[in-house]
């Protein structure tokens, strides 16, 4: 039987504290498999979020040592210290309770960089024919496999000094839609994110990058803005 | 910047760019002219005979004091905005005041130099 324990500290809103935890060890663990084990064998009212459990739905995303990841395909083996785990929640969002935060305000900034599409075809017109070869949909298509799981958000330090930039996975959402050919919202996307609260604020620290579980890069598509908006202000349609 | 239009802001942004790109270049060969000049004495004489008259000097110094105002105050006005959460039309005042003065002390320093 193992008998290997990890001690894991976990952030809980009652205690305003860490509150630590001994765990027993298994191969292939994940740290989503620990936090469920203490919420089903140790602190049932222990609240947090997951639903897949497979790396698509994005919401089990926490800061593990330190580090916004999302826990379900995050391996204790890659993440543990000296067999010490801490789990808080996601930065830079407010906490509902223990590791739940309340995301209301990361969606808002979703719509606020106009990341609906919006195309002109009807369901009785043919489908549009995009090539997949293009600069355009392959820039599209770099940033396209966004989960929402709100890691980079949480990582980005401009989103800490000023809480309404809109933050790296909204811009990259813009970006995957200004490059879209059947969009026909871009000059108004462009207006929505640029500016201040938008892609001039990025520093260019590249945090949501590294941390990105998807291998995204929000900080390329937010350099694209940077230089679209730039020609839109230049041909006068900023 | 709310004070500033969004055009004005992506004009900023391209101008802290080019800016830059001209910066780095002025700094490798400010580089390179500091390690050419202590060759032979760092006396005020030494370098003065040496930039005295020397048009090519002047204009590149010039360039560069020009780079480093258009550049430094861009930067400036988004450290005042994050750091001290001063914002509006003060804070741009402020750096245009501040670009004014790097003007003015660069393209002095400049002159004294060469001319």
């Amino acid at each position: 039987m193992n008998t290997e324990k990890l001690r894991v500290k976990v952030w809980r809103s009652g205690a305003k504290g860490l509150v630590t935890y001994d765990v027993p060890r298994h191969e292939s663990q994940t740290v989503l498999d620990v936090v469920t084990f203490i919420q089903r064998q140790m602190q049932p009212d222990l609240a947090y979020r997951f639903a897949c459990r497979v790396g698509m739905c994005g919401s089990c995303a926490m800061n593990v040592n330190g580090k916004a990841r999302w826990t379900c395909r995050t391996h204790v083996s890659k993440v543990a210290i000296n067999n010490e785990l801490e789990v808080a929640p996601l930065s830079n969002l407010p906490v509902i309770k223990d590791l739940v935060t309340d995301m209301s305000a990361f969606f808002e900034k979703w719509s606020r960089a106009k990341g609906q599409f919006s195309g002109s075809r009807t369901r009785h017109e043919d489908f549009a024919k995009v090539s997949p070869e293009s600069a355009q949909r392959k820039a599209a298509d770099a940033g396209i496999e966004c989960i929402g799981c709100g890691v980079c958000y949480s990582s980005c330090d401009v989103v800490t000094w000023r809480p309404d930039y809109l933050g790296p996975a909204a811009l990259n959402r813009a970006w995957t839609l200004v490059n879209d050919e059947r969009d026909m919202q871009r000059i108004e996307r462009l207006r929505a994110v640029a500016g201040d609260a938008g892609c001039h604020s990025c520093h260019t620290q590249a945090t949501c990058t590294e941390r990105c579980p998807k291998h995204l890069s929000p900080t390329a598509g937010i350099a694209g803005l940077k230089r679209m908006t730039m020609k839109a202000a230049l041909e006068g349609d900023l | 910047m709310q004070s500033m239009s969004l055009a004005t802001q992506a004009r900023l942004w391209y101008w802290q760019r080019m800016s830059a790109t001209v910066l780095a270049l002025c700094v490798f060969v400010h580089l390179g002219i500091i390690i050419y000049a202590v060759h032979s004495g760092l006396s005020a004489s030494a370098i003065l005979g040496r930039t005295h008259g020397n048009l090519l000097f002047g204009a590149f110094y010039t360039v560069f004091v020009i780079a480093c105002a258009v550049h430094v105050p861009i930067g400036l006005l988004r450290v005042a905005q994050e750091w001290l959460h001063w914002r509006g039309r003060s804070a741009v005042s402020a750096s245009f005041a501040i670009s004014a003065g790097l003007t003015l002390m660069g393209l002095r320093a400049v002159y004294g130099v060469v001319l």
